[in-house]
């Protein structure tokens, strides 16, 4: 038995990965969930995960290979049995793939994020050096960054485009009160070290699975006419970077982790982002997303609903208000929560019993 | 420029290197408020302080961290709480 590893779409709009490197060789066993490589992606260099165990047969796309999705990077056995002959299918890799890379000019590619194809190599016989890389990765803007920020512009383009044509979007707002939440953070966090310390973020996330969970038909895909609900609760977190573009990686098993936990995921999340180091099953695995454009000073935010997910949840800035409540007037933190859903999936009645769901949750965090 | 402060300025940078590759700190005003300087938000703030607390033992409580909103501001208080520590 044996098996072609193909090239993972790592999010609406991607045609192609350039293979960065891989941390298998052929003869090698990998179990499920393991990190086998990296491919270069206008979501910067994303680790890529196996999906089953098997043996590592034969390597079909080298290092620098420009492989298109879908198309094979490894062909796989399972472990102890003899590797049948490669599918006619297999293509041979372009000349390019054969160039030589130094281990260490590659780690270093690697962690920088640098696209090897637009590397010069000044080595032994054309082959790129360490000296190479830091050569390219010299301006902060140089045509790597640009080239990734134009390609990640281009398949955020796609997908908004596919999602304002095909969705029927309703959108729903809801402002609340913070205070229980943030004074319950305030006092949690006062004898808690940095590391430890619960991040807002966390109660939303947190919220929204809780929330999700009651009402389930939020939380899925909208693929082929119908409804297909997600396996578990992933809510993809819009990250802003700071080059331009957004990633929206998935803070896995929401439901089932605990606040602290969540924290540590989001802080972790958040600087692989920005680092350009995601995982393919972060990126493919969101069921709805969560977009905060908090600290960018704004009351609410109507997100475009990332397809083929079928809702996306806004949280606006935390704003002091003049606030009503049992007839008294006070001052209150509040902020505005929102809801974009696909109509085909549900309606707004169920939509607004969700929104809500989440706003009472906040008002108890210590019950997240 | 005193050993405290090296080691202070040292640790912003290591740290920006980390939370925040893209930013150059050398090319960042000194003074001016770096959520809206080089868009660092709450979640890069967090990291920022766990790399304060783990590279300098500085333990930053959350009621400062309106007290350290520009670069100036950042190594003054480190160079401040360090200096208190010896």
């Amino acid at each position: 038995m044996s098996g072609l590893y193909l090239m993972p779409a790592l999010g609406a709009g991607m045609e192609s990965g350039i293979v960065v490197e891989w941390h298998v060789e052929p003869g090698q066993t990998v179990s499920r969930g393991d990190v086998i490589g990296v491919v270069d992606t206008e979501k910067g260099a994303i680790d890529i995960e196996i999906w089953e165990d098997a043996e590592i047969a034969e390597i079909l796309a080298p290092p620098g290979t420009t492989v298109p999705v879908g198309e094979p990077l490894l062909r796989l056995g399972v472990a102890g049995d003899r590797v049948p002959d490669p599918p006619e299918s297999t293509p041979s890799p372009p000349s390019q793939a054969r160039r030589r890379v130094s281990p260490l000019a590659r780690r270093q590619a690697a962690e920088k994020g640098i696209d090897l194809t637009q590397v010069t190599g000044t080595g032994p016989g054309g082959a790129v050096v360490m000296a190479d890389v830091e050569a390219a990765e010299q301006p902060a803007a140089g045509p790597s960054d640009a080239h990734r920020q134009a390609s990640m512009r281009r398949a955020i383009a796609a997908a908004m485009i596919r999602s304002k044509r095909e969705i029927p979007h309703y959108y729903l707002a809801h402002t609340i009160s913070l205070e229980s939440s943030l004074r319950w953070l305030e006092e949690e966090n006062l004898d808690r070290p940095p590391a430890k310390r619960i991040l807002l973020a966390a109660l939303y996330v947190k919220a929204v699975a809780r929330s999700l969970e009651e009402f389930p038909d939020l939380n899925g895909f909208w693929e082929n006419g119908a409804f297909r609900p997600g396996e578990g609760v992933h809510p993809g977190l819009a990250i802003s970077l700071r080059g331009g573009g957004l990633v929206a990686p998935a803070v896995h098993d929401a439901l089932t982790r605990t606040l602290e936990d969540l924290t540590e995921g989001i802080r972790d999340l958040v600087q692989r982002a920005r680092a350009g180091r995601l995982r393919a099953s972060e990126v493919t695995d969101p069921t709805i997303t969560i977009t905060s454009l908090g600290n960018r000073g704004v009351d609410a935010v109507f997100g475009v609903i990332h397809p083929p997910q079928v809702a996306m949840v806004g949280i606006g800035t935390v704003v002091e208000r003049p606030w009503a409540e049992r007839g008294m007037v006070g001052s209150r933190r509040t902020v505005t929560l929102t809801l974009s859903a696909d109509h085909r999936a549900g309606d707004g009645h169920g939509g607004s019993l969700f929104l809500a769901g989440v706003a009472r949750r906040l008002q108890t965090p210590e019950a997240l | 420029m005193n050993e405290i402060e090296t080691r202070v300025r040292a640790a912003i940078r290591d740290g920006f290197r980390q939370i925040a590759p893209e930013v150059d700190v050398d090319e960042v005003d000194p003074e001016a408020d770096l959520r809206e300087e080089v868009d660092l938000d709450s979640v890069d703030a967090i990291n920022l302080m766990v790399h304060f607390h783990e590279s300098l033992g500085v333990e930053i409580p959350e009621s400062d961290y309106g007290k350290i909103t520009t670069l100036d501001a950042m190594v003054g208080y480190l160079t401040g709480r360090l200096a208190g520590q010896e």
